[in-house]
């Protein structure tokens, strides 16, 4: 482990000391509520001339995106940050950054999709981009969005995987708290990181490529095959590269952080920022000596099926806590955690909650009457809501 | 699996190659390659050049969007069929009209 500065931060904030940090060639980015301080003190460090970027500033996250593209493809080392419904507008481009093979690292302030607007947290935002190809991983806390961004610049440029990748974190709640953060030194860092050296790309004259064709029938679907086996990959190298980073922090970068739960007769699964409040909850009653934990998910994608039914075949009730919807059907976590089990041999109670969407407050007793409650063993397989007003 | 082999090959015209066998993201990794597309296949008209009325003016040659008109540098000459997609633009933009189209089904035996 190495000597880190601890300097109070957001998780904004932080997302741009990982930036600083990383130096990239080009960020082209957009300001959008709640993510707007991460480029902002971004900016801030290329106008000191900190650090060498190439800033551009565009007229929309479509513009953004587009940017990010077409540098990537350039040869640069590129990153950028949105929300909502800057995430949004970006749709069509994250596609084509995917589907390019372009290893662009985008940091998500998580913040509700209008309509009716709402600037605060849900994670309806990257949950809808869950099938555009994009690597995608979920932070607790700042120091975790910090640690998540090193992780995620060494494996979107891997060459195996060579995807662009989602850093997320809780808006406002992870992206505007304060935190301690620890951020270890600038040359250890950069070392870890090391240079992006793209095998391919448009401004090498000497061996000419061309990006994008026309592929219609001929060759889409063999396209989208690779990308599969690209998000494969990408599981693995996931764990080696968190190997390596962990050599630096001391901490681990599992698929997930499984709280508690060996012995747990009731495990919540959950992402982002809710975990932390979900682990106090876990400590308090685990004194009380219930056997409660909680399983938080850090990548959603590409999704770890088998590993995730290990910690939760032994449960007896799981409870799934999803911040966002997928209107008409099975909520997104709780879709891929009932798959997970499918194929083990026990199968535990499933639970569905939804919780939080427009940034509704989450306590610590909401918690805990869902522990209690799956303790019970009160499970159905309708949707049950946290916090909504009957 | 080879992430950038050379693409597309001479082969691939005939048979298509299978998502191991192909660069990454679409990328064609071969310049030059559009050589291999024979867009002659497409057409539908073909342009006959009359060449008792060309002036060599060159207007033909570089509107073609296939490049599909061959020149000695000199003079205009013949125009490729492997390439010509029939588009008629030549044909518009001739200031003598030495180039007419032509019903591809009248050339077929
Ligand atoms: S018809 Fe079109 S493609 Fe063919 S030679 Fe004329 S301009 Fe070129
Ligand atoms: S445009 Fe007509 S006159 Fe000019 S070079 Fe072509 S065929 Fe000849």
């Amino acid at each position: 482990m190495n000597e880190k500065k601890i300097l109070p931060l957001t998780g904004a904030y932080a997302a741009a000391e990982a930036m600083r940090q990383i130096n990239p060639d080009v960020v082209a980015a957009y300001p959008i509520t709640p993510q707007t301080p991460i480029v902002e003190r971004f900016a801030q460090f290329v106008a000191d001339g900190i650090v060498d970027t190439e800033m551009i500033r565009v007229e929309s996250e479509h513009s953004a995106m587009s940017a990010c593209v077409g540098a990537s493809a350039a040869g640069a080392r590129v990153m950028t940050a949105t929300s909502s419904a800057g995430l949004a507008l970006m749709w069509e481009v994250l596609g084509v950054a995917s589907g390019l093979r372009l290893p662009i690292v985008m940091n998500i302030a998580n913040r509700a999709l209008s309509a009716p607007i709402n600037i605060h947290c849900d994670h309806s935002d990257s949950m809808g981009a869950r099938d555009l190809s994009w690597i995608q991983i979920y932070s607790e806390n700042a120091q975790e969005v910090y640690e998540h961004n090193l992780l995620a610049i060494r494996l979107a440029e891997h060459k195996d995987v060579l995807l662009p990748v989602m850093v997320c974190q809780d808006g406002f709640i992870t992206s505007h708290g304060v935190e301690n953060v620890g951020i270890f030194p600038d040359d250890i860092v950069r070392n870890f990181v090391g240079e992006y050296e793209p095998e391919k790309f448009l401004l090498n004259i000497n061996d000419p490529v061309t990006f994008g064709p026309l592929e219609l029938t001929d060759y889409y679907f063999e396209t989208k095959r690779q990308q599969e086996e690209a998000m494969d990959k990408a599981r693995k190298i996931f764990l080696e590269i968190g190997k390596e980073l962990s050599r630096i922090t001391g901490r681990e970068y599992g698929y997930f952080e499984a709280y508690e739960t060996k012995d747990a007769d009731v495990i919540i699964v959950v992402m982002n920022s809710t975990a932390g409040t979900a682990k106090v909850v876990v400590d308090r009653m685990r004194a009380d000596g219930k056997k409660v934990g909680v399983l938080k998910i850090r990548l959603f994608r590409p999704f770890p099926y088998e590993e995730i039914a290990d910690v939760l075949k032994n449960a007896k009730v799981i409870g799934v806590l999803d911040r966002s919807m997928s209107f008409g059907a099975n909520a997104p976590i709780y879709s891929e955690i009932k798959n997970s089990l499918y194929d083990s041999e026990r199968k535990p109670k499933l639970q569905s909650y939804i919780f939080g969407l427009g940034g509704r407050e989450i306590y610590e007793r909401d918690i805990e009457k869902v522990f209690e409650e799956l303790l019970e063993g009160k499970v159905s397989n309708k949707k049950k809501y946290v916090g909504l007003r009957e | 699996m080879d992430k950038y082999p050379e693409f597309p090959k001479e082969k691939h015209v005939k048979k298509k190659a299978g998502w191991k066998e192909i660069p990454i993201g679409g990328m064609i990794t071969k310049a030059g390659s559009s050589l291999l597309n024979k867009t002659g296949t497409w057409r539908a008209f073909r342009p006959i050049k009359d060449d008792s009325k060309c002036i060599h003016c060159f207007m033909c040659y570089v509107h073609c969007p296939e490049n599909a008109i061959r020149s000695d540098g000199e003079k205009v000459k013949d125009i490729d069929l492997d390439y010509c997609k029939g588009c008629g633009i030549c044909a518009r933009i001739c200031p003598v009209k030495a180039i007419t189209m032509k019903e591809e089904a009248e050339f077929n035996e």
